[in-house]
C-alpha cells in the first residue's frame, strides 16, 4: 500500500480522535472555567448563604441567590404543570391512535417548534401572553397585574417545552413491542386499557426521563423567559407578581459585570450552578432514557 | 365491553387527539401572530439597510446588520463545527464500531451536553474571551456558537450513520479501503441526508440563538467586515429594540421576528425537502 | 490484542490432492466469545482455482471462518481470534499495517448485496482508484471488463452513471462481484451470495463462479445441500465450529464417514 495513503489515514484519524475528545471534555472544560471564576465569591461567602439568602444587593457585597433560585423554580415548575400531561396525551395519541396521514403532518410541527428560537416564543409571549393575563387572567381572579409575570414566564415556557419533551416520550413509546399490547388486548382489555396498563407502565422510566430532561430544559431556558416574567428580586409565592429566574439574571446584568466588585464572579457561579443542575439532571435521566431505549 | 369501559376509553382518546391537535394550533398561532403583527411594520428598507442614526429612537434605517450579522456567526459556527463534528461522528461509526458499549456511552454524553443551556455557553465564552484577550467580536460570536451547536451536529448526523448496515462497512473494508477511505467515502456519502440535515439544523440554532452572543458578540449598529469587530445578530436586536418604548421600534421589532421566523421556516423545511431527496437517491 | 503470537514455522507449501497448490492455509485457528468457543482448532488448506464449499448448519461458524480469512472479524469485539492465516507470505491475522492491502487480495461478496453510495461506474472503479490507478482509459476499460466478467455490462452499459442501488438485488449482487473482481484478487470469499436473491439471478451466479474459477479461488459458505453438489470442487464440513470432513463432494457425499455428516445429508435433503 503506498505511503501515501497510510500518511492520509494516520492524519485523518488523529483529527478524528481530536474532535471526539474535544467535544466530549467540553463540559468539564466549562465547569472548571466557570468555577475559577466564580471561585473568589466562593472563598468569601459559605455556599448556604449564597444559596439561601435573599438579600441582593452587589453594590454592598451581598449576594444572596434565593430569590433568583425561587424564581426559576416557580416558572420551570408551571411549565411542567402545564406541559406534562399535554406530552402525555399527545404522545400517546401520536404512537398508539393517531392515522399515518396525521403523524406525516405532526413531525414537521413538532420540528418547526423546536426549531423556534426562543426570542420569537418571547415576542409571541409579549404579544399575547402578557395581554391576556393582565386584561383577562388577572381581573377574574380579582387581582390586578401588569402581565409581566411568573405565570407569564410559566406559559411561554410550557410552550417551549412541549416539542422537547414529546419528542422523547414519543422515542419512548416507541420502543414498547408491539407483541407486549396484543397480549393486552387478547386477554380482552380495551384498546385503552392496554395503554395505561401496558404502554404507560412498561414505558415508565422513560416518562419520568423524559419529563426530568423538561424540566432541565426549561430551567435554563434564558430569553424567551427573560421577555415575559417581568424581572424584579423578590420572593413571592403569587403567579401574578414578576419574577426574576436565574438565567435572566445573568443575561440581564452581564453589561455591568466588570464595574462592580465580585460581581462577575456572581454572575459566573449563576452560570456554574445552572450548568452543575441541569448536567446532573441530564445525565441521571439520559442514562434512564438510553436504557430503555437502547434494548 | 361493559358502558363503564366504553366511556372511558371514549374520553381518553378524545382528550388524547386533542392534546395533538392542540400543537398544530399552537404552531400556527405562534405564526400567524408573528406574520400578522410583523409583516404590518416590514417595510423594504428593513432587510436592506443599517441602522442609521437616531435609529432606536424611530429614526431611519433597517436591521441588515442584524441580519447579516446572524449569517455570518451562525455560518461560521457551522463551518467550525462541520470541521469537529463531522470526524467525530464517522469515528464513532466507523473506528469504535466493535466498541458497542463505547459507541453508547459516548452518544449518552453527546445528549446530555445537548441540554447544556446556551446562557451557559455563554458564560463560558465570556470567560474564554477574556482569558484570550479577545473582545466582543464576530470571531468570539463564532467560537461560542460553535461549540453550542457541535453536539447537535454530531448527535444528527450519528443518527443517520448508525442506521446503516455493517454489511456496507464490511464491503468496503474487503476492497481493501482504509478506515478514513471507508468513512469519508463510503460511510459520509452513504449518511449523506443526516449530514444535510446536521448543518441545516445547527445552522438554525446557530441563528436563532440569542443568550450565547449576548455576551461574546457584542452588538454595532454597523455591518462587520472583519472577524475581530463586533457584530449584531437578529434575536439580540429583536430584543433589544423590544425594550424600546417607542412604538414604532416596537413594531419594527416585531418586522425583525417575522423575518426572523421565516428565515427558521424556510431552513426547516429546506432540511426536510433535502434529507428525504438524499435518502431516496441513496439508500433503496 | 493477539496475546499468543505463536509465529509457527510457515508450513510448507502443501500440495492438494487436486493437483494444484494450496492458496490460503489456516493454521490452529480458535475464535472464542466471552462464553463459547465458535471455531475450534481449524486447520485447513484452500486449493488454488478451485471451489471450496464450507458446508453446514446455520451457526457452526462457517461466516465466522470466513470473516477471519480477511479480518473483518475485527469489526465484532466479542470475537477473540487466535492462530495463524497464511496467504502467500502474510499473515492475515498478525500484520496490522498492511491489513488493506491483503484484504485486496480477497474479493467479498456478502449474503446481500451492499452497493457503494455511489454509481455504478464508481462502484467497480472504487478498489483500482485506490490501489493508485488514475489513467482514465485505463479505470473505464477495467470497469467494463468486469462488467462483462459478470454479464452486467450489457444491462448497465446505458446508466453506468446511476446509483448502484437503483438496481434490481440480483445485479446488485453481480455488480458487488464485479467491484471485487476489479482489483484482481486472488480469492473470492463468498457468503451466502444466492440467500437473498431470485431463482434466475442464484443461477446466474453459480454459472459466473463455474467460469471464474479458471482465474480465481472461491470459498463459498452455503446451507444449501444441492448448491454444494452443484459447484464444489473440495467440501468441508462444519458442525459446532469443527472441521468435520473434507473431501471431493462425491465421494463424500456418498461415504459419509461420520454421523454428523450423515445425519445432515438425511435432514438436508
Amino acid at each position: 500500500m503506498p505511503n501515501r495513503r497510510i500518511f492520509i489515514d494516520k492524519i485523518s484519524q488523529g483529527w478524528m480522535i481530536a474532535s471526539l475528545a474535544t467535544i466530549l471534555l467540553l463540559p468539564v472544560i466549562i465547569g472548571l472555567a466557570l468555577y475559577m471564576k466564580a471561585n473568589p465569591l466562593l472563598e468569601q461567602q459559605s455556599l448556604s448563604t449564597l444559596l439561601f439568602s435573599s438579600e441582593w444587593l452587589p453594590s454592598q457585597g451581598k449576594f444572596g441567590f434565593w430569590p433568583f433560585i425561587a424564581g426559576s423554580l416557580y416558572v420551570t415548575l408551571l411549565a411542567f404543570i402545564f406541559a406534562a400531561p399535554v406530552c402525555l396525551f399527545a404522545a400517546i395519541h401520536l404512537t398508539q391512535f393517531a392515522s399515518k396521514k396525521l403523524i406525516r403532518w405532526m413531525y414537521p410541527v413538532i420540528d418547526i417548534l423546536a426549531g423556534l428560537p426562543s426570542v420569537i416564543y418571547g415576542v409571541w409571549g409579549i404579544l399575547v401572553i402578557v395581554h391576556f393575563i393582565s386584561d383577562i387572567l388577572a381581573p377574574f381572579f380579582n387581582t390586578s397585574s401588569s402581565g409581566y409575570s411568573i405565570l407569564a414566564g410559566g406559559i411561554v415556557l410550557t410552550v417551549m417545552c412541549i416539542p422537547y419533551m414529546l419528542n422523547m416520550l414519543i422515542e419512548v413509546f416507541n420502543t414498547v413491542p408491539i407483541g407486549l399490547k396484543e397480549a393486552s388486548l387478547s386477554l380482552g382489555s380495551s384498546y385503552w386499557e392496554s395503554v395505561k396498563h401496558v404502554v404507560v407502565r412498561k414505558s415508565f422510566p422513560g416518562i419520568i426521563s423524559a419529563f426530568g430532561l423538561g424540566i432541565a430544559k426549561a430551567f435554563g431556558e434564558t430569553i424567551a423567559v427573560m421577555m415575559v416574567v417581568g424581572n424584579q428580586v423578590k420572593v413571592s409565592g403569587n403567579p401574578f407578581d414578576a419574577g426574576y429566574p436565574l438565567p435572566a439574571l445573568i443575561a440581564n446584568n452581564y453589561g455591568e459585570m466588570l464595574s462592580i466588585p465580585m460581581y462577575d464572579s456572581a454572575l459566573m457561579f449563576a452560570a456554574f450552578l445552572l450548568l452543575v443542575i441541569i448536567l446532573s439532571i441530564n445525565l441521571i435521566f439520559r442514562y434512564l432514557i438510553h436504557k430503555t431505549t437502547r434494548k | 365491553m361493559n358502558r363503564r369501559k366504553l366511556i372511558e376509553e371514549r374520553f381518553f382518546k378524545l382528550l388524547s387527539s386533542i392534546a395533538s391537535y392542540s400543537l398544530i394550533a399552537i404552531l400556527a398561532f405562534i405564526i400567524v401572530i408573528i406574520f400578522v403583527k410583523g409583516f404590518h411594520a416590514l417595510t423594504f428598507d428593513m432587510v436592506i439597510k443599517a441602522p442609521k442614526g437616531g435609529f432606536y429612537y424611530g429614526g431611519e434605517g433597517g436591521v441588515l446588520n442584524a441580519i447579516l450579522g446572524s449569517l455570518y456567526i451562525a455560518g461560521g459556527a457551522s463551518i467550525i463545527a462541520i470541521g469537529i463534528g463531522m470526524p467525530a461522528a464517522l469515528y464513532i461509526n466507523v473506528n469504535l464500531v466493535r466498541h458497542h458499549a463505547l459507541q453508547n456511552t459516548i452518544r449518552y454524553f453527546l445528549d446530555a451536553l445537548w441540554g447544556i443551556p446556551s446562557i451557559v455557553y455563554g458564560a463560558f465564552g465570556f470567560t474564554l474571551m477574556l482569558y484570550l484577550g479577545m473582545n466582543a467580536s464576530l470571531l468570539a460570536g463564532i467560537i461560542t456558537v460553535a461549540l453550542l451547536i457541535t453536539p447537535i451536529m454530531i448527535r444528527t448526523f450519528d443518527e443517520v450513520l448508525c442506521t446503516i448496515p455493517k454489511g456496507l462497512l464490511e464491503s468496503s473494508l474487503a476492497l481493501g479501503s482504509t478506515n478514513t477511505e471507508t468513512a469519508f467515502r463510503v460511510m459520509f456519502k452513504q449518511g449523506f441526508s443526516g449530514f444535510i440535515t446536521a448543518i441545516l439544523l445547527a445552522f438554525g440554532r446557530g441563528i436563532g440563538d440569542a443568550a450565547s452572543v449576548l455576551f461574546t458578540a457584542g452588538y454595532t449598529d454597523l455591518i462587520p467586515v472583519n472577524l475581530d469587530e463586533p457584530a449584531a445578530t437578529l434575536p439580540l436586536s429583536i430584543f433589544f429594540q423590544l425594550s424600546s418604548p417607542i412604538p414604532e421600534v416596537r413594531e419594527r421589532a416585531f418586522a425583525s421576528a417575522a423575518i426572523l421566523t421565516l428565515i427558521i421556516l424556510v431552513i426547516s423545511l429546506t432540511a426536510r425537502a433535502l434529507s428525504k431527496k438524499y435518502s431516496k437517491s441513496n439508500l433503496q | 490484542m493477539f496475546t499468543d503470537v505463536e509465529m509457527c514455522e510457515k508450513p510448507d507449501v502443501v500440495s492438494t490432492p487436486y493437483g494444484s497448490t494450496s492458496i490460503l492455509r489456516i493454521r490452529n485457528l480458535n475464535v472464542f466469545t466471552e462464553d463459547h468457543h465458535i471455531l475450534k482448532d481449524i486447520n485447513l488448506d484452500i486449493p488454488k482455482n478451485k471451489i471450496t464449499v464450507l458446508l453446514g448448519p446455520s451457526g457452526c461458524g462457517k461466516t465466522t471462518l470466513l470473516k477471519c480469512m480477511n479480518k473483518l472479524t475485527d469489526l465484532y469485539q466479542e470475537l477473540k481470534v487466535s492462530g495463524n492465516i497464511f496467504i502467500d507470505e502474510d499473515d492475515v491475522l498478525h500484520s496490522n499495517s498492511n491489513i488493506p492491502a491483503i484484504r485486496q487480495k480477497m474479493g467479498l461478496l456478502s449474503q446481500r448485496p451492499y452497493p457503494l453510495p455511489m454509481s455504478i461506474f464508481k462502484n467497480v472503479a472504487y478498489g483500482i482508484k485506490l490501489q493508485g490507478v488514475k489513467n482514465k482509459s485505463l479505470i473505464a476499460e477495467t470497469v467494463e471488463r468486469n462488467l462483462r466478467e459478470v454479464g452486467l455490462w450489457e444491462e448497465v452499459k446505458d446508466r453506468l452513471h446511476s446509483p448502484g442501488a437503483s438496481l434490481s438485488i440480483g445485479q446488485q449482487q453481480r455488480l458487488c462481484l464485479a467491484r471485487g473482481l476489479a482489483v484482481k484478487p486472488w480469492i473470492i470469499l463468498a457468503d451466502e451470495p444466492t440467500s437473498a436473491l431470485d431463482p434466475i439471478s442464484s443461477k446466474i451466479i453459480e454459472d459466473l463462479f463455474r467460469n471464474l474459477k479458471q482465474k480465481y479461488t472461491i470459498i463459498l459458505v452455503t446451507h444449501i445441500l444441492r448448491q454444494a453438489v452443484r459447484l464444489a470442487d473440495h467440501v468441508v464440513f462444519m458442525n459446532f465450529g469443527e472441521i468435520i470432513e473434507q473431501g471431493k463432494p462425491m465421494e463424500l457425499f456418498k461415504n459419509p464417514s461420520t454421523k454428523q455428516l450423515k445425519e445432515y445429508l438425511v435432514d438436508g435433503n
